[in-house]
């Protein structure tokens, strides 16, 4: 092999696509982030510090959806400037067919099953 | 001596000798012409000592050119299979009046629509796109190959390992009866518990494994591969469509695999997802599924809209109207096609606001569909028309899919499509566009980029009567369909009592005729174009006067596409550097760096094969065998570190002189 394909696969190697790799300050700040955000929920739950419980699972949601952006910033190193921008772009895609597809079927099947007629003889009973 | 049944069932798990289909003599027949065939075919290979060269050149190549051609040979030898059965369904519903029963029985019949539906979608339609955004976006941005060269072997091989088993259900078994997307609870254990469905998920998830790497690469490909100076807002359209087209199919085929998993646990272990008992939702997997559905037509559909423009634009001597608008146009259809799923059910009973909603994204999206329309109108107006076989193509398409488009409208309000839905009607509107659109433009496309890539035209005639049987042809077999629909005839039926409905029939059948003559004079013009490749001969590598970087380089390319990269300045880039006196560089040319051939690929999806053969039978232990070995080759691939080499410069300058000379002999 020549000193030109040396120098050629060389180039071909180098990349410049500004995405940054992380830092031990940044999985650090991000592991506790983590476990703060995974053990409040468990206390919550374990401590039964919500009466209802429909309550208590939406703030274990949130606690959840926070977590994911903790993820994405600190494990994955998402930014608006690696990749010329497109990260980003294919993240808010993401999001925004995650959030089409889950309410969309939500909506769909609870008017569905709103619409049903009653399965059970008990269900049938309960008809105004 | 007697071997105990246990032993078999652990061997064998579910196959016995009754899943050989000894008494459909149909089957059999056409098993014995396959075997035959196929043994003709292995002799004649062995006999021509092409083995060596077919493994080397072609099965384990890694050269984008190469496996989008072979993606189309998959296609088309698929559609032969797909039209058979369509050409059956023909016959069969011409025939079945009244006393007369047809000659095929309703389980035959129902596997006949499954296997045409699956087929053509998944093993035609998709192949055909991936396999011409393969071979072209490469060239058309100035790339050497897509961004990752073995994923795309293996993308490949992925996806002809899942037509392998549909094939193999012809013959070992049988095929899901339960209608292309298998709807449960008829496609649950409890009402399918043969092999059918089981063939159905595993054909789709292996070759889902490949659609989806390969929208992940050609992704990749366009972001990342761009010629310099090559903006987005200077892209080529067609490389426009595949990039959104990729998207949906990354975004999408996700959903498909997902749900087809929570389907095989339903069959497999006995969870409760779609069941009807236990708090399973049937309706759940019919969301689901439409999904993934809905933006798959506009995966095909899009890459074929690609094809158009580029074939008008040159065809028409002009650059593209509207190239802005055409562009936003893909971009929005790309966000509406998640919007639009329910209208596939409008009358499962979601109600009257959630049916609004969807009724009118769905009439919306037709707005950027008629943009593009127009577009393409006022390309042509006071354009140079030379009216050749891919112009043909595409002025056949516009009429065709302006009235699919307008059935399609129709079918979007919910009142009606309560009328229409399941009928007739909703048959000939789908076949509408995905027959005007997807497959007069991969025809378009075949026929506009087949120089490029052998170094020789089609022959015109056989085109054009190509051309000619098709459209006509789909007429005949379509329209009867939007009457009987009307009629309020529903579809998938094998048998009917009314004999005045029989003449619509007979006209549909006769329809489908014709396309079988339009599908046998493609196949006739490829054989005679091979024959007649010296008077069709292009040395030029721009046979059309093309507009796009991929006409820029030799006929067919070599396998490093370009010597040089070019350098964009401008939409159109060729035709840009034509009318700016371009010269070819003849010097200056440094090695190139390219990847080396593997076997890799080939051997994961042959694995592939056997585990979902395995697990559709039940033969729990050679499908564990297979997933341990389909690991383990994966890893020990991943040790294989001499996978590149350089073309070294001389070898490119020759390469290059040769050309030079072509085309001073040319000139």
């Amino acid at each position: 092999m020549s000193a030109d394909a040396h120098a050629a696969h060389d180039a071909l190697a180098e990349h410049h696509d500004g995405a940054s790799h992380g830092s031990m300050r940044g999985y650090l700040t991000g592991f506790f982030l983590s476990v703060i955000l995974t053990a409040i929920p468990f206390w919550l739950i374990m401590g039964d510090v919500f009466r209802d419980a429909r309550t208590a699972a939406i703030v274990v949601l949130v606690f959840a959806v926070v977590q994911i952006f903790v993820h994405m910033i600190y494990f994955l190193h998402m930014n608006t400037k690696s990749q010329g921008g497109w990260t980003m772009l294919a993240m808010i895609f993401t999001v925004v067919l995650v959030v089409i597809t889950l309410s969309g079927s939500f909506w769909v099947m609870f008017h569905l099953n709103a619409n049903m007629m009653p399965m059970s003889v008990h269900d049938m009973n309960k008809l105004p | 001596m007697s071997i105990s049944p246990d032993l078999l069932t652990f061997v064998f798990g579910r196959l016995t000798f009754e899943a050989l289909p000894f008494h459909e003599p149909i089957l059999v027949a056409t098993f014995a012409v396959v075997a035959l065939g196929g043994a003709g075919l292995l002799a004649l290979l062995t006999y021509l000592k092409v083995w060596g060269y077919l493994w080397t050149e072609w099965l384990t190549t890694i050269d984008h050119k190469k496996i989008g051609v072979m993606y189309i040979i998959m296609a088309v030898i698929m559609l032969v299979r797909g039209f058979s059965d369509a050409i059956m369904m023909r016959l069969q519903q011409a025939m079945a009046f009244g006393d007369a029963q047809g000659y095929l029985p309703p389980e035959h019949y129902d596997q006949i629509f499954t296997a045409h539906g699956v087929i053509m979608i998944f093993f035609v339609a998709m192949p055909l796109i991936t396999g011409l955004m393969n071979f072209v976006v490469p060239l058309q941005i100035g790339a050497r190959d897509v961004a990752f060269p073995f994923l795309n072997n293996f993308s490949f091989w992925m996806t002809a390992g899942g037509a392998v088993l549909v094939m193999i259900s012809l013959f070992i078994g049988e095929f899901a009866k339960t209608g292309w997307l298998a709807y449960p609870p008829l496609s649950g254990i409890a009402y399918s518990p043969g092999v059918g469905v089981d063939y159905y998920i595993w054909s789709l998830q292996i070759a889902g494994v490949g659609t989806l790497l390969s929208g992940v690469n050609l992704i990749a490909t366009i972001v990342k591969m761009r010629a310099p100076g090559m903006t987005l807002m200077r892209m080529p359209i067609f490389t426009w469509t595949a990039l959104c087209s990729n998207i949906l199919i990354v975004a999408s085929f996700p959903v498909l695999t997902a749900t087809l998993v929570l389907l095989s646990l339903d069959r497999y272990v006995g969870t409760n997802f779609f069941t009807n008992d236990f708090g399973g939702s049937a309706m759940m997997y019919v969301n689901l599924i439409w999904i993934w559905g809905h933006p798959e037509v506009y995966i095909l559909v899009l890459p074929a809209f690609g094809v158009f423009s580029e074939v008008t634009a040159t065809f028409c001597g002009k650059r593209l109207f509207g190239y802005a608008s055409m562009v936003y146009a893909t971009v929005v259809i790309t966000i509406l096609s998640y919007l639009v799923w329910l209208h596939h059910f409008f009358t499962m009973g979601s109600g009257a606001s959630v049916n609004s909603f969807f009724g009118i994204t769905t009439m919306i999206i037709s707005i950027p569909t008629g943009a593009k329309i127009f577009n393409w109108l006022f390309t042509m107006y006071r354009g140079r028309i030379r009216f050749e076989v891919p112009m043909l193509w595409t002025v056949s398409f516009m009429v065709t899919f302006t009235i699919g488009g307008m059935t399609g409208v129709l079918l979007a309000v919910p009142p009606a499509d309560f009328v229409l839905h399941n009928s007739l009607f909703l048959i000939a509107h789908f076949h509408n566009v995905i027959i005007g659109g997807v497959v007069f433009g991969m025809f378009a496309g075949i026929t506009y980029w087949f120089p490029k890539a052998f170094g020789f035209r089609l022959d015109p005639f056989w085109g054009k009567m190509s051309f000619w049987f098709w459209t006509v042809g789909f007429y005949f077999a379509f329209m009867p369909l939007y009457v009987l629909g009307l009629m309020g005839v529903t579809r998938r039926v094998n048998h009917f009592e009314d004999p005045s409905l029989q003449i619509w029939f007979v006209i549909a059948a006769f329809g489908a005729v014709l396309i079988a003559i339009g599908i046998a004079s493609f196949l006739i013009q490829l054989f005679v174009s091979f024959r007649r490749r010296e008077a069709l001969k292009d040395v030029t590598g721009d046979p059309w006067n093309g507009r796009t970087l991929e006409w820029s380089t030799s006929s067919p390319p070599p396998a490093y596409n370009f010597a040089l990269t070019p350098v964009v300045h401008d939409l159109d880039a060729w035709e840009d550097m034509k009318r700016r006196g371009y010269v070819r560089p003849t010097e200056g040319f440094i090695p190139i760096h390219m990847p080396k051939n593997t076997g890799a690929g080939v051997i994961l999806a042959g694995v592939s094969v056997v585990i979902g053969f395995a697990m559709i039978w039940h033969i729990w232990w050679l499908a564990g065998l297979g997933f341990v070995s389909l690991l383990a080759i994966a890893i020990g691939h991943t040790f294989n570190y001499n996978r590149d080499f350089h073309i070294p410069a001389d070898e490119v300058v020759r390469t290059e002189g040769r050309r030079t000379q072509l085309l001073a002999a040319g000139a």
